[in-house]
């Protein structure tokens, strides 16, 4: 066993937290288990904005969130072994790793578990009908659009209100596809009020609310679903059945803790949501394991799944050192507003809260900054968005963009246009300016992730495979 | 000659055989031990695409068939020699015994019967169970009794299928897949059977078209046989439902349209499925599952196992039944393995449901004998014997694992996350897809995309691997059919 050694499985936002803050702690043997090819998680496919407000005091996207926190885990001594699957984990912390390089085999004095969580399907959730292709996960779709230039349909029908969905409603509209109905069964939506406005209202697309899917059609290819109403039970009512024709169905209906792995080790998961049940220092029921983020319980915001898992870390540093642990505490739950907003009032997009802001005798209430104010008086005046895109590039990848400051909505479309002609051919970083004054809009297009073709292309033989690499980064000096 | 004075040239099989299903597969493999030129056509894009990859992968011991029925005989021969088999061609197969439940004193007086009449089948090892017997299995069987079946077993039923395919194919079948048969001519002494794509000659034909086997025969001329699809929806459940559930357990078998009653049974792989039900549909490829039999297979199920709790449910199919039978008679009739004179030299193959897999290489026999009227049946002097699977990675001991993982890379990247496939047995099962190189065709051969995130993970990855390895296009990727496709192509222009 390599008692002084701690071993983080995951590298999203809760497993790069807990490095670095254990890092900070005073470990100095960290390795972090990540399986796929770069540190980021499920943040390198979530290009929206709308990260890193509490952690980094701005709105960015989610792959600059990651790129952020993995430039200061450059800077440390934290070693990194991407494409490592982790395939066991015993009781006495024994980890196993699948590499391309080999079988990793770890015996950690204590391991942070930060595994994330993944999407309910279609079949846990029992929709009757045929089986055609067509049918996805809204996290799927999000991939495959933002990371693989793959588009999965054009005439769309998303069940599920939650964020996911709402935030993938806009994206598939970004790209010419057409959203005819969000449906969700509860009778308010699961997603952020900003997120219901700046989503749907923005483009006119309808949300159903107490609707389900109660058929899938199509033998080959989804034909249609028919949607109906609900009652409190989610019971579905006769004679509310209306087909909508459509070529794909995206599901957005729930994330599960991803827990096989503390499920192997025996530690004890919570039977209603498979979360792994942690005590208020985040230590499993197995003694030096910490658990943290949506592996625990599926969080709203990235920058509490950071926050925790820097604790997880900090924690874990002082079981490996012998110090005493620091409680959990609050902190973690945000004002987020969630359902539908009110009627007659601007919801405000600018953080997480979604102040809901009225105007009554020429007065602005409702709004719990400043901020709220101007932006309710600009959304009066010129509604302004956020663009955030993914461009080509001359060696096939796609690249995630943003504009670097709000511009009018009228001008998104044209701008998205824009975007489709563009291509990048140059290695550049998160934060570079691709595009200045795109479009003479006044507004630059910034890049939010790292670029480096020739890095991409070295890591190629020649058949195409990608050589997996161990990146080893060195302790700055 | 034609009018141009060209000499038509053509391939002539000796025997055609059409469906690719279990029993096509098994017809195909025994033909191959002999010196005659087989093809098989199949209209879907992979092997057991039907009936024979929708069921409940039960080898059946036999005692559910009337005596002196031909199902009666060929499901006993098939389940006697069916572990043999599987050894022989590779096959998961697990002699698990299995349970049929007694609710009532009507059902032990049924299941009595079914001991005496599987025992005039010439099954083995059928016995009634006393409840302390069973309670382990079934703990909310009740106290009235069940009979215990010790040769019932289960079986991968598509990688049966696959095997015997596989193993006509090396000894020189000729498969051919989207290729549905639009009609059928009798051409010299033998048959002209045109499809949408091209047009065939073969001396003999073998009607193993399952839910259309009634059409095909109609086309060789044998009229008079209508086959009624009846639909069985089937759940899915997690692996860890199997851990409480080592054998298959049934409802006793009540009168009624003919199915087993909806049952428990693990699978090779470790799942547990629930079903099937029983309704006669109009399409035979309507498999769409609907909410009132969901919620019927769960309620029942329950009752067998109640431990079992909604969330273990992965996933749902469907198969259909080619009965003879009609709706208003029920039951079942007798499989029909006939060369009928409307169509000389025309092995039709109707009504082969349930037990058609256990039966399937028995039927195969009979064709081959049925056949020997027409061609010679010279075996051949070698034949290239069944290939090993090579072994997952996943259950490799560590050595051998970067033994592997040295000699090629792809064994060392995880692409299906929750059943552990490496890229390298994903690029294996591609290779191996024998029609189109569908995601359901991959799935099959490897498992990967079949555990509990259903493919969230690795759809992205296996699309990604088919453009950039094997050269595909977005929009040519599809799920299960040609007309299945999964994308569209990317929303970037492709000019730079």
């Amino acid at each position: 066993m390599t008692e002084k050694q701690l071993a983080i499985i995951g590298g999203g936002p809760g497993g790069m937290a807990a490095a670095l803050s254990a890092w900070e702690a005073g470990v100095r043997d960290i390795v972090i288990l990540e399986r796929e090819e770069r540190l980021g998680g499920i943040l390198k496919q979530c290009i929206h904005d709308g990260f890193g407000l509490e952690r980094f005091g701005e709105m960015i996207s989610g792959p600059e969130y990651a790129r952020r926190y993995a430039a200061l885990l450059e800077k440390t001594g934290v070693r990194v072994e991407t494409n490592a699957m982790v395939t066991s984990l015993l009781p006495d912390k024994t980890i196993t790793a699948v590499t391309r390089r080999g079988v990793m085999e770890f015996h950690p004095g204590a391991v942070v578990l930060a595994t994330g969580c993944r999407e309910r399907t279609r079949g846990a959730i029992t929709i009757p009908g045929t089986r055609p292709a067509g049918v996805y996960t809204a996290g799927v779709v999000q991939n495959l659009m933002n990371c693989r230039n793959i588009r999965v349909g054009e005439r769309i029908v998303i069940l599920g209100g939650g964020d996911i969905g709402l935030i993938m409603a806009r994206r598939l509209t970004y790209e010419g596809a057409k959203v005819l109905a969000v449906l969700e069964l509860q009778p308010e939506p699961g997603g952020l009020q900003r997120n219901i406005s700046q989503c749907l209202y923005d483009f006119g697309i309808p949300l159903y609310l107490s609707r389900t899917v109660a058929e899938i059609r199509g033998r080959d290819r989804v034909r249609s679903v028919v949607a109906a109403q609900v009652d409190e039970h989610g019971k579905i009512l006769p004679d509310t059945r209306f087909e909508i024709e459509c070529d794909t169905l995206i599901l957005s209906v729930g994330l599960i803790p991803e827990n096989e792995l503390a499920g192997q080790a025996g530690i004890r998961l919570d039977g209603r949501t498979n979360g792994i049940v942690a005590d208020e220092y985040l230590q499993t029921s197995a003694a030096g394991i910490f658990a943290c983020g949506n592996a625990k319980a599926v969080m709203d915001l990235a920058d509490h799944v950071s926050k925790e898992g820097a604790l997880a870390g900090r924690n874990a540093a002082h079981f490996l050192l012998g110090q005493a642990m620091e409680r959990r505490g609050s902190g973690y739950e945000s004002r987020m507003a969630k359902g539908l907003p009110k009627e007659g009032s601007v919801t405000c997009i600018l953080c997480p809260n979604g102040c809901q802001i009225e105007q009554k005798d020429g007065k602005w209430s409702g709004n719990r900054c400043p901020r709220g104010e101007k932006f309710a008086q600009q959304e009066q005046k010129e509604p302004m968005r956020t663009l955030t895109m993914v461009l080509r590039t001359v060696w096939g990848g796609l690249l995630p963009v943003r504009t670097d400051r709000p511009i009018p909505k009228a001008a998104i479309f044209p701008l998205i246009e824009y975007c489709k002609k563009q291509c990048v051919s140059s290695s550049c970083m998160a934060g570079d300016v691709l595009i200045e004054n795109a479009m003479g809009t006044g507004v630059d297009l910034i890049a939010c992730d790292d670029f480096a073709p020739n890095k991409a292309v070295s890591e190629c033989d020649e058949t195409g495979d990608r050589v997996g690499k161990q990146m080893v980064i060195e302790r700055a000096r | 000659m034609d009018q141009k004075g060209r000499k038509s040239v053509q391939v002539t099989y000796d025997v055609l055989i059409i469906g690719a299903g279990v029993v096509g597969c098994a017809v195909a493999r025994e033909l191959s031990r002999y010196q005659l030129k087989v093809a098989v056509l199949e209209k879907e894009s992979d092997v057991a695409a039907g009936t024979s990859g929708r069921n409940s992968a039960v080898i059946h011991a036999g005692f559910n068939n009337k005596p002196g029925s031909l199902m009666a005989e060929l499901c006993v021969e098939g389940s006697q020699g069916f572990e043999e088999l599987c050894a022989e061609l590779d096959v998961d197969y697990k002699r698990t015994g299995k349970y049929l439940i007694a609710f009532d004193e009507q059902d032990l007086a049924i299941l009595e019967r079914l001991i005496r009449q599987g025992e005039a089948n010439g099954v083995r090892g059928l016995r009634m169970a006393e409840p302390e017997e069973y309670r382990n299995a079934v703990p909310n069987a009740g106290e009235i009794g069940a009979m215990y079946s010790l040769e019932t077993a289960i079986v991968n039923p598509f990688q049966y299928v696959t095997a015997l395919a596989q193993y006509a194919a090396q000894n020189g079948g000729r498969f051919y897949f989207d290729e549905q048969v639009r009609g059928i001519e009798k051409s010299g002494d033998g048959y002209r059977v045109d499809t949408e794509r091209g047009t065939f000659f073969s001396r003999c034909l073998v009607n193993s078209a399952g839910l259309h086997s009634g059409e095909i025969a109609a086309m060789t001329g044998v009229e008079g046989f209508r086959i009624y699809p009846c639909r069985g929806e089937y759940l899915i459940l997690d692996k860890v439902a199997s851990q409480e559930l080592p054998i298959p357990i049934y409802p006793a078998p009540r009168a009624g349209i003919g199915g087993l009653g909806v049952h428990l049974t693990p699978t090779t792989n470790g799942n547990v499925i629930i079903g099937p039900s029983a309704e006669y549909i109009d399409d035979p490829e309507d498999y769409a599952s609907t909410a009132p039999v969901m919620e019927k297979l769960w309620s029942e199920a329950v009752q067998l196992l109640p431990s079992l709790t909604r969330k273990q449910i992965i996933g749902s199919y469907c198969g259909n039944r080619a009965k003879l039978a009609p709706p208003s008679e029920g039951g079942f009739r007798d499989f029909v393995i006939q060369e009928f004179s409307e169509a000389p030299g025309a092995i039709q193959l109707i009504g082969i449901e349930s037990p058609g897999l256990t039966a399937s290489v028995p039927i195969a026999r009979r064709v081959a004998g049925l056949l020997s009227k027409h061609v010679r049946l010279v075996p051949k002097a070698e034949l290239i014997p069944a290939q090993k699977r090579k072994p997952r990675f996943r259950d490799l001991p560590r050595v051998e694992q970067d033994r592997l993982i040295a000699l090629d890379p792809d064994y060392g990247e995880i692409v299906c996350r929750c059943e552990h496939i490496t890229k390298r047995e994903i690029k294996d099962a591609i290779e191996s897809c024998p029609g189109l190189r569908t995601l359901s065709a991959i799935k099959y051969r490897c498992r990967a995309s079949m555990g509990r995130c259903q493919g969230g993970y690795c759809l992205p990855r296996i699309a990604d691997i088919l453009i950039r390895e094997y050269g595909m296009m977005p929009d040519e990727i599809v799920m299960r059919g040609k007309a299945s496709h999964l994308f569209g192509r990317g929303f970037l222009r492709e000019e730079v």
